[in-house]
């Protein structure tokens, strides 16, 4: 057979620098297999692998040492006083992105662990990992970012930490964050205290965070319009509870996005939520960028935006709080809280049907076409 | 995006789908082809809103499902030998073969990476001249272009350490082997609007003759789907039988005659395996005589590794529209989306998954849970 013939002008194959692949390094296994012996991407996902692995691993061999709630902050009592306290380790790639850095995820990541108990945010360790030839100036400006993460925070930095691994053993910087906040005196926000009949609220538009790391990470084009949302929520918590409502849950959709966030009340509180899709404040950019990759921005990942389950009765005064605080300006309800199917997430779909949105796996991956 | 929201119009799919109501006088079975119309019927709710006469056949287009296990088996000893980057789609990924996926490969050191262009691939041999580099090319007419056109440039540039793991299928000859089979239930079609994009629509006359079932070219979005249906059943409740267009503003009867060039020249008719469906002749593509070096099965010897597949797995029941998913005694217990017995509940195209992660509302309130 004749080699083949091009009849158009020939496109550059190769245009640009390194391969746009994605790096396997920093992608979750969506669906390894179960009996695997040893620990793949999933278990990371923050979906029902990475339960899986605390639930069959960490706690049987904690044994009675373990008293973890499985909430992102752990609530516990010293001397008359309520300390929420929480930690996070951040492995973001690429370490910088538009609208933010690893540096600011690692303190906002672990404040809002903490604003999501209804605490006020007191004092952070940071403990960086750092691997061996990673430039002083990278070093520097993710110490830069920290910093000033903290102080718009208003959060004191206060022990850490240092080490460095060999050449290849790392990302360039891994970061460690813990946090300990004061949950002021009548405020419980827990995930099991969502009620039939309750509201769901969200802060603003959803998927921002995630659409715009992987636009980076991926080389895609959209890359200029879209930056992360990445921002410290405990002064928006402290708006809504200075209206004197009673705050049943507050939830950061970060990793597995609001699916997971709302999938994980539903069966702590034995409630059926549901959402309704035309409600949903998902920015064009957004839909465009999950329509070309095959993602659901149910899934995609949150760094600046709430999610807030509260009564029908107190729900106005907390929109109308929210609005007036520049980080839940787009405050809206997108759902509620039933007794119909308990356990799940349904969402009523634009055309008026309903689909179930389950608990991921792990991380969504794009689909062939 | 433009022709995302104008196709997804709820007004406008309400005018439809009481059209559908309005036209359909008699039980009809209808199938759609391609599994991204599956998945936007599912995840739109379209199917809740359609007559109860009117069936739905979750068709085998979707590319992950249909591979054989064969061939994964064969991508996975390709995957693990220490000279070789593996690259393709994500979908495939988590395609788990006889004992493992491509993820535990990874995860045992194997060189595995997810790219969205065939090309990267390409761009990775050019930069890893030591290394070979592997693209499992699968999927139907839609995704072979540009596999073509990568194999091409690889010849024209030279570039021997790059090679094409082929699996690619047609559409024609399986809606003739669904239509010759003695249980077949389908009395119409809607055909993949993307692979007509590429090929054209002159292979379906003969089919909508011989068969005497009408076929109509349907797109993705949800306005697109209902308008495939409208005309699909105005055919049927008329007793006509003929091949439609519904989806002009991207296929033109003569098709896309660049990118068919090119497959003539880089790609050979061949008889292929369908994963549940079995041997179909003539149904897939293999690398032409010319081309023959950059077939990575040849290039590593993995043509005497064959694979039975699972007995359990009631799949190609599904995909032949004999079956829903959840008639199959497997489907939710021994097999989910997190353990698959079969490739149609892996991909978010494939019927299974779909039915598991959408449709289970359904299923709860059907057993009364």
């Amino acid at each position: 057979m004749a080699e083949a013939t091009w009849i158009g002008p020939i496109p550059d194959p190769m245009p640009g620098p390194a391969p746009a692949a994605i790096d396997m390094d920093s992608w979750v296994c969506p669906a390894p297999l179960r009996d695997s012996p040893a620990i793949v991407m999933g278990h990371g996902g923050g979906g029902a692998m990475s339960a899986e692995l605390i639930e069959h691993l960490f706690l049987p061999a904690f044994g009675s040492a373990a008293q973890a709630e499985m909430g992102d902050s752990a609530v516990v009592e010293v001397g008359g006083a309520r300390l929420a306290f929480s930690t996070d380790s951040f492995v973001v790639k690429p370490m910088f992105f538009p609208g933010g850095s690893i540096g600011d995820l690692a303190v906002n990541g672990t404040v809002n662990d903490l604003a999501m108990a209804g605490a006020v945010p007191m004092v952070l360790s940071t403990a960086f990992i750092l691997e061996e030839g990673t430039a002083l100036s990278e070093i520097g400006k993710i110490a830069e970012a920290v910093g000033a993460a903290a102080r718009t925070a208003g959060v004191k930095l206060v022990t850490g930490d240092t080490k460095v691994v060999d050449s290849g053993s790392g990302d360039g910087v891994y970061i460690n964050t813990a946090g300990i906040g004061i949950i002021p005196d009548g405020v419980d926000i827990r995930p099991e205290r969502a009620e039939p009949g309750d509201l769901v609220i969200v802060s603003g538009d959803i998927g921002v965070h995630g659409i715009a790391v992987m636009s980076c990470r991926e080389g895609l084009e959209f890359g200029t319009t879209i930056a992360s949302d990445c921002a410290a929520l405990h002064g928006l918590v402290a708006a809504m509870l200075a209206t004197g409502a009673d705050l049943h849950v507050l939830r950061d959709p970060t990793r597995g996005g609001v699916a997971a966030s709302l999938n994980e009340i539903a069966k702590s509180a034995k409630v059926g939520v549901t959402l309704v899709e035309r409600d949903l404040p998902i920015p064009q950019t957004v839909r465009d960028a999950c329509g070309l990759l095959g993602l659901d921005p149910l899934y995609v990942a949150n760094e600046g935006k709430l999610l807030a389950i509260v009564s029908p009765e107190d729900a106005e005064q907390v929109l109308a709080a929210m609005r007036q605080h520049e980080l839940g300006r787009e405050a809206r309800v997108i759902g509620a809280c039933g007794t119909e199917h308990p356990g799940m997430l349904v969402t009523r779909t634009t055309l008026g049907g309903t689909r179930v949105v389950d608990l991921p796996i792990g991380e969504q991956l794009p689909r062939i076409c | 995006m433009k022709y995302l929201d104008e196709f997804s119009n709820p007004d406008l799919a309400k005018r439809l789908i009481e059209e559908i109501h309005a036209v359909t006088t008699r039980p009809w079975a209808i199938m759609e082809v391609c599994g991204g119309q599956t998945h936007s019927i599912i995840r739109h709710g379209i199917d809740q809103l359609l007559p109860d006469e009117i069936e739905m056949i979750h068709g085998p287009g979707c590319p992950v499902c249909v591979t054989p296990l064969e061939i994964i088996d064969r991508a996975l000893a390709i995957a693990a030998r220490p000279d070789v980057i593996f690259c393709s789609f994500g979908d495939m990924l988590r395609v788990p073969g006889s004992d493992r996926d491509l993820f535990r490969i990874k995860s045992e050191g194997g060189d595995v990476r997810v790219v969205y262009s065939p090309l990267d691939a390409l761009k990775l041999a050019r930069e890893n001249p030591d290394r070979e580099v592997v693209f499992f090319g699968i999927g139907f007419e839609t995704t072979a272009p540009a596999n073509a056109m990568t194999v091409y440039q690889a010849k024209r540039l030279g570039i021997t350490n790059f090679s094409l793991l082929v699996s690619h299928v047609l559409v024609p000859p399986a809606v003739a082997a669904i239509m010759e089979s003695p249980t077949c239930r389908v009395q119409a079609f809607l055909a993949a609007g993307h692979v007509c994009s590429v090929m054209g629509t002159h292979e379906y006359p003969p089919l909508t003759d011989k068969y005497k079932v009408p076929i109509v070219v349907t797109g993705f979005e949800p306005l697109d789907i209902l308008e495939g249906i409208r005309r699909t059943v105005l055919q049927l409740e008329s007793g006509r039988h003929e091949l439609e267009n519904a989806y002009p503003r991207a296929v033109v009867a003569d098709g896309n005659q660049a990118a068919m060039q090119m497959l003539n020249d880089v790609f050979e008719v061949t008889d292929r395996a369908w994963r549940g469906i079995g041997m179909i002749p003539g149904s897939g593509w293999r690398l032409s005589h010319a081309y023959a070096d950059f077939d990575a099965e040849k290039r590593f010897a993995v043509t005497d590794i064959h694979t039975e597949e699972s007995s359990l797995c009631r799949s190609g029941e599904v995909l032949q529209g004999l079956i829903k998913p959840h008639e199959c005694e497997a489907f939710g217990r021994e097999c989910t989306p997190r353990n698959p017995l079969g490739a149609t509940m892996v991909s978010s195209e494939g019927a299974c998954a779909a039915y598991y992660l959408y449709r289970r509302l359904d299923m709860v309130q059907a057993v009364g849970g």
